[in-house]
């Protein structure tokens, strides 16, 4: 093993240029699995959080909020809007068949203006009705939320003093959410007294987007759990024949957009991993293969001083298994300085739900990923491992004279 | 020590128009004794480095057995034959064989880095009592072995560096590094001048008089002042040559 061992290491020193190369190959191997798993994996994670954050059957929002695509807007990309419906339609919806459940939400946007800290999507709910943020926010905070208490998104930063201000109305963030890899890690929570508050504050301040709003009723979407014996198609198509100006959505088919997209994306990504592998496995084959006839002659003088043919193999196998190594040692780390830090800007590209894997996730996914590369690396000289193996000496010397 | 081939022969299948077989080596016998140093002169292409191979463990003959006290080569296994070519025979194959990745002292000790020293038993062929060298001793003995075929100097160049006689000089020191009871040889003055010929001819000279058996494969006129027994191949064919 020490004879392979350091005639491998010597090899690979005497061309850089070419181990090189094939390190470089190696990584690619490496990467394209890492990353590429991590960031299906990735997406896999947000689709399923956004589902389980929705938590609704049907979401019912006003006609153009669904037309204009606000409100896959504000969960998705986390791009901040304020729509509302009617008191007169809300209470329509509510007297439809087949509702279980059903909890109002106002979704409202700060103002990039001194009266705000800061620009994001303001999110109201009924605590008396809710059944789709609240379980949520019990992970982060199990106090009963007071008028002018917010809990905050994961991607927002919080000031020192805990302090935010909402058109001149002051806010105390008594918590952040976990992370959801949706548009909702940019948002804040509320109660519907704080929205009331914050509206007539903006109000005060003459804001014209508040004009038209009534503060103690205003409504932005409905979340409904359908009743039992009830199926959600059936309740959604209920209220989009009997009440006119909402549009009521089953959640799953939100989802399913999305799915599709993520479906997309995914297949992409196996492609160019597919693409990636063919080719570097390839070139990987080729140049042992190269190497394997280059060395022939050397490989016979080792079988004349006593190499036994799977000394050769083993020779030409630790070359690989140190390059593939070497490679693929790079090749994740290379990934995770791409992936990891730029998890946002990869999110914001892709316009899908994206949450990244746990610590320990990910750290499985480098180990499957070493190992995978490093072997399909290694494999890559099997074929010509056997060949040096098979190789007849003196015929070699013969010919190389 | 005693190498002994019985009715060995070798041929070869020609692939072309037809299928052909070819006789390298027709039917014949060759003792190599310890002390002894025997000669093959011939034409190339007469069979001459084929019998060498064969007798060196490289190359099955087609009929016939090759014997090392008493040890049938052939019907070894692959790991077995190996060890035994590693520390009993040193070979010396024809054209360059040094191995660029390695310097000049490192392609010396090669041998030596196969298997570990308790393994090969480097040392069997010494005599009783000898001490057993460690690392040191065995670089000592490259270093000594380059400094008899006169290129200790460029012990710590590559091959890319060597000329053509260099080189063979190299592969020469390196068929003795681990002190083996035969020595091979294939054509080892190729290349060198008159003075270098000479200087490894005495060589192999001496080792046949410290006790090995030698075979010296040569289109070498004077290599026959050094041999002890003379043949001639020709066309495949192995026939003494009285001196």
């Amino acid at each position: 093993m020490k004879f392979a061992s350091t005639l491998a290491t010597k090899n690979m020193r005497r061309r850089p240029v070419r181990t090189a190369a094939m390190i470089l190959l190696a990584a690619f191997l490496a990467f394209s699995v890492f990353a590429g798993s991590l960031i299906v994996a990735s997406l896999r994670n947000g689709l399923k959080s956004y589902e389980d954050r929705l938590g609704a059957d049907v979401v019912v929002v006003p006609y153009e909020a669904r037309t204009h695509g606000q409100f896959e807007s504000i969960l998705l990309q986390g791009i901040p809007g304020m729509f509302s419906m009617s008191t007169k339609d809300y209470q329509k919806v509510l007297g439809r068949e087949g509702i279980g459940a059903a909890a109002p939400q106002f979704f409202l946007t700060s103002a990039s203006a001194s009266c705000c800290s800061v620009s994001v999507q303001i999110i109201g709910f009924d605590p008396e009705l809710d059944f789709t943020v609240q379980p949520w926010i019990r992970e982060s905070y199990e106090d009963k939320l007071e008028t002018g208490d917010v809990i905050v998104g994961a991607d927002l930063n919080l000031p020192t003093d805990r302090e935010v201000q909402f058109f001149n109305t002051r806010c105390k963030a008594v918590a952040q959410m976990e992370k959801t890899g949706t548009g909702l890690d940019t948002a804040v929570y509320c109660t519907m007294d704080t929205i009331e508050l914050i509206i007539r504050n903006a109000q005060k301040l003459g804001f014209k987007a508040f004009d038209n709003v009534n503060p103690a009723t205003a409504v932005s979407a409905v979340m409904i759990k359908v009743a039992d014996g009830y199926a959600p198609e059936q309740v959604a198509g209920d209220i989009n024949i009997h009440v006119k100006h909402v549009q009521a959505g089953q959640a799953a088919n939100m989802f399913s957009g999305i799915a599709d997209g993520l479906s997309s994306v995914s297949g992409i990504i196996r492609i160019l991993i597919i693409m990636i592998w063919i080719l570097a496995i390839a070139v990987l084959a080729v140049t042992f293969a190269m190497i394997s006839h280059e060395r022939a002659k050397e490989f016979a003088v080792l079988r004349v001083i006593g190499a036994s043919r799977n000394m050769l193999s083993r020779l030409l196998l630790t070359e690989s298994v140190a390059i593939s190594a070497i490679g693929s040692v790079c090749g994740v780390a290379a990934a995770a300085l791409v992936i990891l830090p730029f998890s946002s800007l990869i999110s914001t590209k892709l316009r899908l739900p994206y949450l990244m894997p746990g610590a320990g996730t990910i750290v499985l996914f480098a180990a499957g990923s070493l190992l995978v590369s490093i072997l399909a690396g290694s494999l890559t000289a099997a074929f010509s491992a056997y060949r040096v193996s098979r190789q007849d000496a003196a015929f070699t010397l013969r010919e190389g004279v | 020590m005693e190498l002994k081939a019985t009715k060995i022969s070798r041929q070869y299948r020609r692939q072309g128009k037809g299928t052909n077989i070819f006789t390298a080596v027709q039917e014949t016998d060759l003792l190599l004794s310890s002390g002894k140093l025997v000669e093959i002169e011939g034409r190339s292409g007469s069979g001459k480095s084929t019998i060498l191979n064969m007798m060196a463990g490289i190359l099955a003959p087609t009929t016939g057995k090759i014997e090392l006290d008493g040890q049938d080569l052939y019907a070894m296994s692959d790991k077995e034959l190996s060890l035994l070519r590693n520390h009993r025979i040193g070979m010396i194959p024809q054209g360059q064989t040094g191995l660029r990745a390695l310097t000049v002292l490192e392609n010396v000790l090669l041998p030596a880095m196969l298997y570990p020293q308790e393994e090969t038993g480097v040392h069997k062929d010494k005599k009783e009592g000898q001490k057993t060298s460690g690392e040191n001793d065995l670089t000592a003995r490259a270093l000594s072995l380059l400094e008899q075929v006169g290129i200790a100097h460029l012990k710590d160049a590559g091959p890319d560096e060597l000329s053509g006689g260099e080189l063979r000089r190299l592969a020469i020191a390196r068929a003795l590094i681990m002190n083996p009871g035969i020595i091979l040889a294939d054509e080892p003055t190729a290349d060198l001048d008159d003075e270098n010929t000479r200087a490894v001819l005495s060589l192999l000279r001496k080792c046949a008089d410290e006790g090995r058996a030698v075979l010296l494969v040569t289109h070498e006129r004077d290599a026959a002042d050094y041999a002890d027994q003379i043949f001639r191949m020709d066309k495949g064919v192995l026939s003494p040559v009285t001196v």
